[in-house]
């Protein structure tokens, strides 16, 4: 579906130091210097795929995204999306994507939702009767009936974005772009985005990029995760796995009847987080059996479970490895 | 997206932005009363007429020549390299650029959708320039006569819309283009008829005027309207006209598709 060969995007940046005399030297004399937001990544993603593209602010993955949809013109590689080549802009590219983007809207401002709807269904050319199935549907499962006829200003947040997805999906597109889809977003409406999104893709079979900061968006949607990091792909498999390198510990948490001492938990594992009532030990896989039966043998244990540690420090850790590896190379 | 296509989206469009110009019709109406020099200009040029006629013009043709102005100015006014501007700099231009049309097609639709709100002040000058100096300087009075002007009229909006989206193309090339169009606004002021008819400006600076775009926009159909040209003059006028619409469309074509290239779509 997706087929990504050695894409780069590099920007040229005019520099200029602050200051009233860098700017009347600038009127003259412009630096500029070259950004490699995205530096020569490949990747194939098969139809119906959920994949999450993580990396920290400024890795290259709304590049990746924009070059993937046709809106930037990549500096060099070869980008293929159903067989389309989206800098093209061909019709029959544009009426297979949708691009979601967080911080930018379609809605217009001061109409109603539905007349953006209605447009979008004059402008992608959707017969009458398979926007009214669409938009049923997407009213029923996104719960938008109450929303449509408000004017977008005089919505909330998470309104707007439950009407941006419906509005980028009324020609039920094939490959869907997600660029932050929950950022700002409360913990619940984050999960009905996410429910929707899920099964929008079982429904239809649509091939799915996302990229969030909110770790529990890609855990629940993205079995394969790939990360880029300053333009390059550092790694492209299975969210599992991922973990499984950067933290193969696993963490044990352990909900007590009573305060116990620091160093009787010491004594089982390294301790991450001891209060009262709780404790969370970090320990290697293969001392996890040994690890609860000790714990439920020596400790007032009302409730133990066995977790991989939190997505957000695994990725932070990721991301300083990698940040010392370039320093390392730079030194 | 195929003509057939645009066509059947065109109506959908056009009702969509007519329901954006009503939700903004607080800012219409401000524009509009941005719109009334040719009211001072009519004031000033009946003044000067009442000692004797300018160039031909008494004061009721004046008065007759400068409410057309107005009506024309409202029917062809386009603000789409501001429009352009602003969401090149924010990239939200990037939106319009996903869907299967392009965005020139909803940037006409979205000028032109104010268009019947302005009838609601348009309308009541044009009664009252009938009332005043008569349907003889306020109307066509012969059936080519009205259709030269519709056709003027649309070429005029089509050069002033041309025109915006070609300075507003800019914008991909150069960090800002509005500057370019308060250049143009500048010359169509001195150059179009707005200030004083084109008529009343010497041979030599007639002749200049007659090749350069401004008059076209305003000048022409206001002259038409008030039956100042014969069929023989219209026609030359009219052919003049088109020729810059050509060229302009041709213009904005490539400026807009070489452009693109370098879009940064910037911003989340």
């Amino acid at each position: 579906m997706i087929s990504v060969r050695d894409l780069r995007k590099h920007y040229q940046v005019h520099k200029r130091p602050p200051g009233l005399l860098a700017a009347l030297r600038s009127v003259f004399h412009r630096t500029y210097t070259t950004v490699r937001a995205v530096d020569g990544i490949s990747f194939d993603i098969r139809p119906g795929e959920r994949v999450g593209f993580l990396g920290p602010n400024g890795a290259g993955k709304t590049t990746t995204l924009k070059v993937l949809s046709g809106l930037l013109h990549p500096s060099g590689g070869e980008v293929r999306v159903d067989g389309h080549v989206p800098r093209h802009r061909e019709d029959a590219f544009l009426k297979k994507i949708m691009l979601v983007m967080g911080q930018k809207q379609q809605l217009l401002w001061d109409l109603p939702p539905s007349e953006t709807f209605a447009l979008n269904r004059a402008i992608y050319d959707v017969p009458r009767a398979q926007y009214k199935q669409t938009l049923d549907e997407l009213v029923t499962l996104l719960e938008l009936e109450e929303l449509i006829s408000k004017p977008t200003r005089q919505l909330s947040l998470g309104e707007r974005m439950k009407c941006e997805l419906a509005a980028a999906l009324i020609h039920r597109p094939k490959v869907l772009f997600l660029d932050e889809p929950t950022i700002g977003l409360d913990v619940s409406m984050q999960v009905t985005m996410r429910d929707f999104i899920k099964s929008y893709n079982e429904r239809h079979g649509a091939t799915l990029i996302l990229t969030s900061h909110y770790m529990d968006d890609v855990a629940a949607l993205c079995p394969r995760v790939i990360v880029i990091d300053k333009g390059q792909l550092s790694y492209d498999g299975s969210l599992e796995a991922l973990v499984q390198r950067v933290r193969p510990e696993k963490r044990v948490v352990l909900r007590l009847e009573r305060s116990v001492e620091e160093g009787r938990l010491a004594a089982l594992g390294k301790v991450v987080l001891h209060d009262s009532g709780t404790a969370v030990l970090q320990v290697p896989q293969e001392s996890v059996n040994g690890t609860v039966t000790r714990a439920l043998s020596s400790l007032p244990v009302m409730d133990l479970t066995v977790e991989n540690a939190p997505l957000e420090e695994v990725m932070s850790e990721l991301f300083a490895e990698s940040k010392a590896r370039r320093q390392a190379r730079g030194a | 997206m195929s003509l057939r296509g645009t066509l059947r989206a065109l109506p959908t469009m056009m009702r969509v932005g007519l329901s954006e110009g009503i939700a903004y019709r607080a800012e219409m109406l401000i524009w509009v009363l941005s719109t009334t020099m040719p009211f001072i200009m009519m004031a000033l040029w009946t003044a000067v007429a009442r000692e004797a006629p300018v160039k031909g013009y008494d004061s009721p043709r004046l008065v007759g020549y400068f409410l057309a102005v107005f009506v024309v100015r409202q029917m062809t006014g386009a603000w789409a390299a501001w429009q352009m501007n602003y969401e090149v700099k924010q990239g939200t231009l990037a939106m319009r650029l996903l869907r299967p049309i392009s965005p020139l097609w909803s940037y006409a639709t979205e000028n032109l959708g104010v268009v019947p709100v302005r009838l609601v002040v348009v309308v009541p000058v044009v009664l009252l320039s009938m009332y005043l100096v008569g349907p003889e300087l306020a109307a066509p009075r012969t059936w080519w006569g009205w259709v030269f002007f519709l056709v003027s009229l649309v070429g005029g909006w089509l050069i002033s819309f041309l025109a915006n989206v070609a300075i507003g193309t800019m914008s991909l090339y150069m960090e800002s283009s509005t500057k370019l169009m308060d250049v143009w606004l500048a010359l169509f002021f001195v150059a179009s008829g707005y200030l004083y008819p084109v008529q009343s400006m010497p041979e030599g600076v007639q002749a200049l005027v007659g090749w350069l775009p401004f008059r076209y926009q305003l000048g022409l159909p206001v002259e038409l309207m008030t039956n100042a040209r014969d069929f023989g003059e219209a026609l030359e006028l009219l052919g003049r006209q088109w020729m810059w619409v050509g060229l302009l469309l041709a213009l904005t074509v490539v400026l807009w598709k070489r452009g693109l290239k370098r879009f940064g779509a910037y911003g989340g």
